[in-house]
């Protein structure tokens, strides 16, 4: 599939992507470079990823009409249920694409950063599962309010590193996974999301793209139309809204709300909407859009959700929002919670804070009637617990 | 200031030392440059504090860090090289990352380096093909030059083509690694430089990432045309302070 959305030669979508790495990754990022599409599209690889997907994770994940979320916001809103994935969140469905390619290329070490801990779970599930050696880099910030998902990294079986530099937060860690791969080129850097050097935001979007791959033919089921009128999905460095845009894209009917974290609201200082905070600029190895200030030094970010506490965003997003493809809103810290709490009392269903910011903006829309919406829930929320009780009062 | 070509054609063994602008106080960078200068420095590496210095150890990045506490910026810096550009003679590279240039504006930072009277950049961040499809054009606009790094896992056909590129020097990374020093040079290292020397390349090559003091500059010197030091230096600089810099230096120049 060539489009306007799909990568070119260098890994650009419009002006954004490119692979700016230092010299010392160089050899590493062209043999992912070189093979990753292979790979994915090789019949070996389909048919040991799907059946993982299918018997490991637990796919296909249910598409859910939530009838009394429905009733409320007056539309047909579905559920895109990746909580139900094993591990908790969409994390996974990479992660086992990635373990896959790693395997292919010979490797057996493993690296990853984690922002909420949810993406250094599913990694450290699947080196797990082939007996891979698992080393994640966490911020301390995030360690000490995902501590749920740290022990479960250890009872998997990795090393948790602490990023203690900056703002001790996603970012950090990725630049410390970032200085440890440089130092051990032998290593896969198994990223997270649609960011970093070309190949990684690609590659992590066609993993994800199972998700909306499914959507299409549930929405056919239950509705007897593949497109819904429009998905949300929320977006820190955006890899569950890449797979749930993924094969949607194309087609300009469907449209697509990508939300982002405000913080404490867009214009508080304490916020990590990047559409609206950042401008051009290059962050992890990719041209996209970036917090920074007015020399180029890369600001700490804000949000209430580890997960959504980047100051930058993948480059497809950043092609999504510069051709206004997508819609960008934002909710705040409190928005997301009054979401989370909203969904749990009358659906019975519990989120994860990064995905109750997707949920934080039904209030804002105002939907036609019989609008068809889905949302990518892409994770549960048992990670968040202590934030939640902690906030229960409010 | 020399034209660094010159110094390159005429003198061996060359000492560069890498020093974090705005450290360890705002107002050092005009300072440490002029000791260094003094204490028989070939040439400087001058840093820009980067927020996020990716190809950086944590002394650097720490220096870095303090550095952008003190206030430092890019005006600043420039103001700063303004004020030394007529008594200082000792080369000047800039190092810095592709962000810094790119939000100061590309055309702009091209034009204030030269007119601090400085030549030549080192951005880590920039990879060769971006080099190929922008910043070459830019860069010979402005009289420019750009270092490569090239690595242990550099391939012939690749450091063959930086050789072409090269109007300067060739800045060969001693190790897969960040900066910092480790201590003493493997032979593994060794046989890394013999593979590169051996190349006969036409560009000049300084060792650079892991040299740390008279032992490691000397081998370095054996396989090249000098060496940096970076990290080793920037210790020295932050325990010792401004005025000690030359106890640093002549053990190494001795």
């Amino acid at each position: 599939m060539k489009s306007k959305f799909q990568p070119d030669e260098n890994g650009y979508f419009g002006q954004y992507g490119g692979a700016f790495i230092p010299e010392l990754l160089y050899p590493n990022v062209k043999e992912l470079a070189d093979n990753y599409i292979q790979i994915i599209e090789s019949e070996a690889f389909q048919t040991e990823y799907k059946s993982l997907l299918k018997d490991y994770v637990g796919r296909p994940t249910p598409l859910y009409l939530a009838k009394r979320l429905s009733e409320k916001y007056g539309a047909h809103i579905y559920l895109k249920r990746e909580d139900l994935n094993h591990t908790g969140a969409h994390k996974v469905n990479n992660t086992v694409g990635q373990i896959l390619i790693a395997k292919k290329l010979g490797k057996t070490k493993i690296i990853a950063e984690t922002g909420a801990g949810q993406h250094g779970v599913a990694t450290a599930t699947v080196c797990a599962l082939m007996g891979l050696e698992c080393t994640v880099f966490m911020g301390e910030k995030d360690i000490v309010r995902q501590a749920p998902n740290v022990a479960r990294m250890k009872m998997l079986g990795a090393k948790v590193v602490p990023a203690t530099s900056g703002s001790k937060t996603l970012k950090d860690a990725t630049n410390e996974a970032i200085r440890y791969w440089i130092q051990n080129p032998a290593t896969f850097y198994l990223i997270g999301s649609v960011v970093g050097p070309h190949p990684h935001p690609d590659m992590v979007a066609r993993l994800q793209a199972v998700i909306s791959e499914e959507m299409k033919w549930q929405l056919k089921e239950k509705t007897g139309k593949e497109n819904p009128d429009t998905i949300i999905a929320c977006v820190g460095g955006g890899s569950n809204a890449a797979g749930a845009f993924y094969h949607y894209m194309e087609d300009e009917a469907v449209e697509l709300i990508a939300v982002e974290a405000a913080g404490l609201g867009v214009n508080s200082g304490e916020s990590a909407a990047t559409s609206q905070l950042g401008e051009v600029g290059i962050i992890h190895g990719s041209k996209t859009i970036l917090m920074q200030d007015e020399y180029g030094q890369i600001q700490e970010p804000y949000s209430i959700s580890a997960g959504l506490d980047y100051p930058g965003v993948g480059p497809l997003h950043a092609h999504l929002y510069e051709t206004k493809r997508a819609k960008f809103m934002n909710a705040t810290d409190k928005e997301a919670l009054a979401a989370a709490y909203e969904l749990t009392k009358i659906e019975g269903i519990i989120p994860a804070l990064e995905t109750a910011h997707a949920l934080a903006v039904l209030p804002k829309i105002k939907f036609k009637k019989d609008q068809v919406v889905v949302i990518n829930l892409s994770g549960r929320g048992d990670k968040d617990l202590e934030i939640f009780i902690k906030h229960l009062e409010e | 200031m020399k034209k660094l070509n010159t110094l390159l054609a005429q003198k061996e063994n060359l000492l560069s030392i890498y020093f974090t602008c705005g450290y360890p106080e705002l107002g050092d960078t005009t300072h440490v440059i002029s000791a260094l200068e003094k204490s028989g420095v070939d040439f400087i590496e001058v840093g820009l504090p980067y927020s996020d210095p990716l190809a950086d150890g944590p002394t650097i990045q720490d220096s870095s860090q303090k550095a952008l506490e003190n206030g430092i910026n890019l005006d600043i810096v420039f103001e700063q090289l303004m004020t030394i550009k007529a008594t200082n003679k000792t080369p000047l590279v800039l190092m810095g990352y592709l962000n810094q240039m790119l939000k100061y504006g590309e055309e702009k930072f091209c034009q204030k380096v030269i007119d601090c009277g400085i030549e030549t950049l080192i951005i880590p961040d920039l990879p060769m093909v971006e080099f190929e499809n922008h910043y070459q054009a830019l860069f010979d606009k402005y009289g420019l030059t750009n270092v490569f790094l090239i690595t242990p896992n550099t391939s012939e056909e690749r450091i063959r083509k930086i050789d072409n590129y090269t109007k300067t020097f060739i800045y060969v990374v001693a190790s897969s690694s960040i900066t910092g020093a480790k201590g003493a040079i493997s032979k593994q290292q060794m046989d890394y430089f013999k593979r590169v020397k051996a190349m006969q390349l036409k560009s000049k090559l300084i060792i650079g990432f892991g040299i740390s003091d008279k032992p490691t500059f000397t081998t370095a010197c054996d396989f090249a045309d000098g060496a940096i030091i970076g990290s080793a230096f920037i210790k020295h600089l932050g325990s010792h302070g401004v005025e000690n810099i030359d106890t640093f230096i002549s053990p190494i120049k001795a």
